[in-house]
């Protein structure tokens, strides 16, 4: 078995399988507040905002590499992450604890 | 352009790059009109009548529940239902959470338990608001939620699908699954709607 | 609040955008659009044969469609551009021999 490559925090398998996923369910996240070109899963509307872990969902291919055609390996841990609405919107006007939940890819995600 | 049934409509340039697409997929041998036309049989195939069977299930099986809420994909295919590469994720309404779906940055949908989306829930007004104010886009539909009722809205953004379980209501205790799946529409099952009991 | 002309966002990437009401529409889909439907399926290797394009693909050339465009088409238009897209993008087809089909079907038309 290859040795596992460190980039940065993450600890991730060269044959595709995600060692290590950095962050667990209950840990609040904050969504980076990056705006690049290409194909982006990461909906604008989360973008620097935070929310909580709520499960981790797996992890999946790279959708922002597969949709360059490329094989979108090694996979990257997806998390459910769930959003306050208040926190979303300054002028919501629902429950407080109405939320929305994001399935969000580890590497648009630090610890808040 | 008005339509006259009498006469022959041309193609438009989209439905001639549709024909024309297929033809040359065809003369590569990528695929055979007869592979178009058993997938086209498949997709009509998909109705909201087979969500509606997997929710009688739930209602009627606690345990059939419990693994559906565990592993969505997998509980489906106890009922000959394949929910293929992506993940079925059913969540369920209770007293205290009601469940809505969204797929604001296109349109996915649970097509293979649902069929084609609506086109109101592919529209520009749905996906931008089901996030933002999904009590008033709830009340559009005609379903205001009492004050203690959370709304969860989910916006598939990945490779999960969801299904809204809704709750059973209590009239109709002693019915058959059949009889429940009748009551089980597919607007109930993304959200925006619970059964009725007539 | 014009978020809409935030730099950034994609023209698809709607959520919380101010909108008018939900329209309850709903049409029959036409035969082609469901032919167009069945072509994704089968394309994608769902039917278990050569998995030519993602929904990655689809998805990346819907977005590439500009604002106007993306507005006036309908949802099934959207889609038979983007798989022919992602076709030539994949070298499936050339352009010449997209252009020289659709000459022919249109003069048989």
């Amino acid at each position: 078995m290859p040795e596992p490559e460190k980039q940065g925090q993450t600890t991730i398998s060269t044959e595709g399988s995600v060692v290590d996923p950095r962050f667990s369910a209950g840990d609040r996240v904050r969504v980076r507040k990056a705006y690049p070109l290409g194909h982006i899963r990461t909906p604008f509307y989360v973008r620097g905002l935070t929310g909580e872990v709520e499960r981790l969902c797996g992890s999946f291919p790279n959708p922002e590499e597969l949709a360059q055609m490329r094989d979108g390996l090694p996979r990257r841990p997806l998390y459910r992450v769930r959003f306050v609405q208040h926190d979303l919107w300054p002028d919501y006007r629902g429950r407080d604890a109405d939320a929305v939940e994001v399935e969000i890819f580890e590497h648009w995600l630090e610890l808040a | 352009m008005k339509q006259d049934p009498g006469r022959y409509q041309p193609l438009s340039y989209f439905q001639l790059m549709e024909v024309s697409l297929r033809e040359l997929l065809v003369e590569k041998g990528v695929t055979t009109e007869a592979e178009v036309r058993a997938t086209l049989e498949d997709v009509r195939a998909r109705t909201p009548e087979r969500g509606a069977r997997v929710v009688a299930r739930a209602w009627t099986d606690p345990e059939f529940k419990a693994r559906l809420l565990a592993d969505g994909t997998k509980a489906c295919q106890e009922l000959g239902l394949d929910v293929p590469a992506l993940r079925l994720v059913v969540v369920e309404n209770t007293p205290r959470v009601h469940n809505m779906i969204v797929c604001t940055l296109c349109s996915c949908y649970p097509r293979m338990l649902l069929g084609l989306p609506p086109d109101w829930y592919k529209s520009r007004n749905y996906r931008s608001r089901a996030v933002r104010e999904p009590r008033a886009v709830l009340a559009e539909f005609g379903l205001r939620l009492p004050d203690e009722v959370q709304v969860r809205v989910h916006d598939s953004s990945a490779d999960m699908r969801y299904l809204v379980l809704p709750m059973r209501p209590a009239q109709t205790a002693g019915w058959s699954e059949e009889r429940l799946a009748g009551i089980v529409t597919r607007d109930c099952m993304i959200g925006v709607a619970v059964p009725a009991v007539s | 609040m014009t978020l809409e002309l935030e730099p950034g966002r994609g023209h698809h990437d709607m959520g919380g955008l101010p909108a008018g009401r939900v329209e309850r529409t709903e049409h029959d889909y036409a035969e082609w659009e469901r032919r167009v439907d069945a072509m994704m399926v089968i394309l994608s290797g769902v039917k278990g044969g050569r998995k030519l394009m993602t929904v990655d693909e689809l998805r990346k050339n819907i977005e590439a469609i500009g604002p106007e465009a993306y507005d006036r088409m309908s949802y099934y238009e959207r889609w038979i551009t983007s798989i022919t897209q992602t076709m030539i993008q994949r070298g499936v087809i050339t352009t010449e021999e997209l252009g020289r089909k659709m000459e022919e079907v249109k003069r048989r038309a």
